[in-house]
């Protein structure tokens, strides 16, 4: 297991960001870059190798990944779509949008697809209440949903036919 | 027309540019201040200003400025607070992403004014794209001279970077964002020491947030005295709100402190009313933690005056007929809106964000989830309303952080004001089967629509 | 020196002394209780809430109230300051709360946990919480695990204290457990199976306020006040080799580090005395270990013995495991 040489010379761009002996500084946006990089999840093998770059004990780095909600630490679908829930979301729709995703994916939340293109996760507040409801794929924020825009993602993602992620 | 400090250049095409941002006037603030300005009298504007921290405590900044240990022999750091994730609360996003060179000038001013040679933005994960909007932002700034060695020429030099988190809201409360900096579980330090004696690598540090380093340039600008003209009483300047919720115009919009509530809803200019043609039943006014309020009391006080737009005028009536400003997450419920599944949703946010270290809030904020869950899905109880009150109640001040206030405020003040919406859920399960319960027929409170006539 | 008072007890400290800390050395009932705070751990308490005081006048210079209820053993105390702890109702209202907080989601399995006798939450649970509770939700489960042959981790149980990650930071070289997760799913754990290995990782077990840590070696053997703990010493090369054994007859049932009345650590100990030396001959015996802190093994009270009585007994039990009539104790020394 390794990054890609160009990831490595970001590794190690991002940890001269800190002072010296504070590479473990780096490790947020490191797990980001393996997540990126080794499909989408954090395996205890990945994560292993993410401490040995960094010089710190491989439990240093587990307790760190399971406590950030962005970190899979088992296996997602191709594309992660993530719903937003709370409060503001729902006061505009999000359960409809959660529902007909469940309908459209013949999946529960939580859920990943036969396939193994999408895994339905709902989430909390993603700081886009003011263009509610919303969700997130990748990186990208998709705001003001109706079902109809809803079913356009679900294509656009099928035929592109990509890995999501938060890096791109 | 308003008065716009923050988001005067928003809709110039390309103002997310160095070269346009610099065209309209964008890093004068630095010129100003490393050319003309010792840093100690840069911290004496932020002073003067009385501008309060925008992120939700509204602390004023300047005298956390001042609170900084100058007397230490370590590098001294200014982070800046991105973690925007209150529940209602949008504004941050909004400012860094259409108009990201703006905290980056703040950033640059702030750090010259606290001496810091190295400074962060710690940014949600979630807003994995506005880094890259960041890091883009900076790089112009360095290619511009206006980071890295030697400053326009001056002695001062500064290294900026963007550190993303990766999902967790404790990451902004202060302490928590530190240990997240610093490659940790988001777990609150105790406090004291305070972050400005130890706080990034036990060095002096001072975390303020985004808006409130965005600040930093108008007030440097045009002088802290006139800073302070803006807004009202101790209100001053400016503010960010996210509104959000059952309005016409959701969005972010840049306020004067002391517009009138009734007008910030209403008028065309702000949320252009209650979408529907509805009726407003309640406002949560600074992101979800703040207590929430019925329609007679977020747009008068209990004393009957008009309620205003300031730290102090949405406190009036401490927490009994009261609220705070927070956030300015301004979330707005029509008549339809059932008041005991959005707290539930809140509850369930604040059960999810609980770092777990300390025990009242590790365990309360489950507890409160769950009973709101049942009454919510017509399995609860009458004694279930009390039961929340008092455990909200010993969660409350008995935290090491305020997320176990910021869990217990809004239960207790849904319970307070709208006391016969949860017994309704107690007394009749099979008509809040449908979770669109109060969409099919609002729910109606003689007590409450005797106070709102 | 500072001058402090704690429920109109006034005491002199020195400067730097925590509140819980200034309290200790009064004694008594104005000592609050701590299940996370452990002296000799670096960095530990504040987390469970359970030691929260009222500070009603902060200091000489400034005599305001703090604005909330402080965690004592984190707080120092300043000249002047005035605390109060069993004389607050507000600070026993807040006890109260936490101790509820602790327990409801606690499995409750006092009669087949082995630190029932010697557990931090009975007790506490016992002077301050309430004989019903108020929670009809499901309660929090995990999976028994061992850590290591000797340790078992009985998750359920635990208070999150961060007690035993401290000692695994703090005496050993290579920290392979930790907290893993967030919120009310947070969890001990080596997130995947690795052995706790090294010479003193059995000090976890002692320093656990609760069963969530047990001794495998002594799982299920006895009930903690059926035995009678004894100080012991042995020469080791690792530690300082002073142990109280938990025997029955001429068994040692377990072996654990000395505490003090705050049942905490006075002297850490390495795993080779703690497992491997099971035999009552391989200890100089020392005497009868006074232990006043937990309510139901000091009810035996059999420390008074004197230590001639003592041998006689053992002499009395060994007897009996050769097979000889055992006389009635009473008759045996009245005779």
């Amino acid at each position: 297991m390794r990054f890609s040489e160009e990831t490595l010379a970001l590794v190690n761009k991002i940890i001269r960001r800190y002072p010296e002996g504070k590479q473990k500084s780096a490790l947020l946006p490191v797990l980001h870059l393996a997540q990126a990089e080794f499909d989408g999840w954090l395996s205890p093998d990945v994560m292993d190798y993410v401490a040995g770059l960094l010089a710190i004990k491989p439990i240093e780095v587990y307790e760190v990944a399971t406590f950030y909600s962005m970190y899979n630490l088992k296996p997602v679908g191709k594309c992660l779509i993530e719903v937003c829930q709370t409060g503001p979301c729902w006061l505009r729709g999000s359960d409809d949008i959660v529902h007909h995703l469940e309908s459209k994916l013949g999946i529960k939340v939580g859920e990943t697809t036969p396939d193994g293109m999408f895994t339905l996760k709902t989430v909390e507040c993603l700081g886009s209440c003011g263009t509610a409801p919303m969700l997130q794929c990748g990186s990208k924020f998709h705001e003001n949903l109706t079902t109809d825009k809803v079913d356009t993602l679900l294509e656009n993602l099928k035929s592109t036919n990509q890995r999501t992620s938060y890096m791109r | 027309m308003p008065k716009k400090l923050l988001l005067e250049h928003i809709d110039v095409p390309s103002i997310e540019t160095f070269e346009t941002y610099r065209r309209h006037g964008g890093y004068a603030s630095v010129e100003k201040a490393l050319k003309t300005m010792t840093p100690d009298a840069v911290t004496e504007e932020v002073k003067k200003s009385g501008l309060r921290g925008r992120g939700g405590a509204g602390f004023p900044a300047g005298l956390k400025w001042s609170f900084l240990d100058r007397k230490s022999e370590k590098p001294r750091y200014l982070v800046c607070n991105a973690d925007e994730s209150e529940p209602g609360t949008f504004k941050d996003r909004y400012l860094m992403e259409k108009i990201p060179h703006l905290l980056i000038e703040g950033m640059i001013t702030a750090s010259y004014a606290l001496g810091a040679k190295t400074s962060y933005i710690y940014i949600r994960g979630e807003y994995m794209y506005i880094v890259r909007i960041l890091e883009r932002a900076i790089e112009e700034a360095y290619a511009a001279g206006f980071l890295g060695q030697h400053i326009l020429g001056t002695p001062y030099s500064l290294d900026l970077y963007v550190h993303p988190g990766a999902g967790a809201y404790i990451c902004g409360e202060e302490t928590a964002l530190l240990e997240s900096l610093e490659g940790k579980r988001g777990n609150p330090r105790l406090k004291p020491p305070f972050p400005a004696v130890a706080g990034l690598y036990a060095a002096p540090t001072v975390v303020n947030n985004v808006e409130t380093i965005a600040a930093v340039v108008s007030i440097v600008n045009g002088g802290g005295d006139e800073y302070a003209k803006v807004g009202l009483g101790k209100s001053t300047g400016t503010k960010l709100i996210s509104a959000s919720g059952h309005i016409n115009k959701p969005g972010v919009y840049e306020i004067e402190l002391g517009l009138p509530v009734e007008e910030f809803i209403f008028s065309d200019e702000y949320c252009g009313g209650i979408w529907k043609g509805r009726k407003l039943k309640a406002v949560v006014a600074g992101g979800s933690s703040v207590p929430i309020l019925p329609a007679h009391l977020i747009l008068k006080t209990a004393k009957g005056e008009q309620r205003l737009m300031t730290y102090e005028s949405l406190a009036d009536g401490g927490f009994i007929s009261g609220t705070m400003l927070g956030s300015g997450g301004f979330i707005v419920m029509d008549e339809t809106a059932c008041i005991v599944r959005n707290l539930w949703t809140f509850s369930r946010f604040y059960h999810h964000e609980s770092c777990g270290q300390c025990s009242p809030c590790r365990e309360g904020t489950g507890w409160m989830e769950k009973v709101l869950h049942r009454i919510e899905h017509g399995h609860g109880h009458m004694h279930d309303i009390d039961l929340l009150v008092d455990v909200a109640k010993k969660i409350e001040g008995n935290t090491i952080c305020p997320l176990g206030d910021a869990a217990a405020w809004p239960v207790a003040s849904a319970i307070r004001h709208f006391r016969e919406e949860f017994e309704y859920h107690v007394k009749y399960p099979e008509k809040v089967a449908n979770p669109k319960h109060f969409e099919l027929e609002p729910f109606r409170s003689e007590r409450l629509e005797l106070s709102n006539a | 020196m500072v001058k402090v008072t704690i429920d109109g007890i006034e005491i002199e400290v020195a400067e730097g002394t925590t509140i819980l800390n200034a309290a200790r050395q009064i004694g008594g009932d104005v000592v609050p209780p701590a299940m996370c705070y452990y002296t000799s751990l670096k960095d530990s308490g504040g987390k469970c809430r359970v030691c929260l005081v009222k500070v009603t006048h902060t200091s000489t210079k400034d005599p305001r109230p703090m604005p909330k209820l402080v965690a004592s053993c984190r707080t120092n105390v300043m000249d002047g300051m005035v605390i109060q702890n069993i004389t607050s109702p507000e600070v026993l209202e807040a006890r109260k709360g936490v101790v509820e907080f602790l327990l409801i989601n606690h499995p409750l399995d006092c009669p087949i946990c082995d630190q029932a006798g010697e557990c931090d939450l009975q007790n506490l649970a016992y002077e301050h919480g309430v004989a019903k509770t108020r929670y009809e939700e499901e309660r929090r489960t995990f999976e028994k695990i061992d850590i290591g042959d000797k340790i078992k981790l009985h998750m359920t149980r635990c208070i999150l204290c961060y007690r035993c990650t401290f000692v695994a930071d703090q005496l050993t070289d290579n920290r392979v457990h930790g907290i893993l997760g967030r919120g009310d799913t947070s969890e001990i754990s080596t997130y995947i199976q690795k052995a706790v290995d090294n010479d003193f990782s059995g000090n976890m077990i002692d320093v656990c306020p609760v069963g969530a840590l047990t001794d495998n070696t002594f799982r299920f053997k006895s009930r903690v006040w059926f035995t009678k703990p004894l100080d012991a010493h042995r020469n080791c090369d690792k530690c300082c080799g002073k142990v109280v054994l938990f025997t029955k007859g001429d068994e040692v049932l377990r072996v654990s580090a000395r505490k003090d009345k705050y049942a905490e650590v006075t002297e850490y100990i390495c795993n080779e005395c703690r497992y491997d030396h099971k035999r009552l001959s391989d200890w100089v015996i020392e005497g009868p270990r006074h232990i006043d802190r937990n309510s139901v093994i000091s009810q035996n009270h059999y420390e008074k013995i004197d230590l001639l009585k003592l041998k006689q007994e053992i002499e009395r039990q060994i007897d009996f495991e050769k097979g000889k009539q055992l006389p009635e104790p009473n008759q045996s020394l009245t005779a």
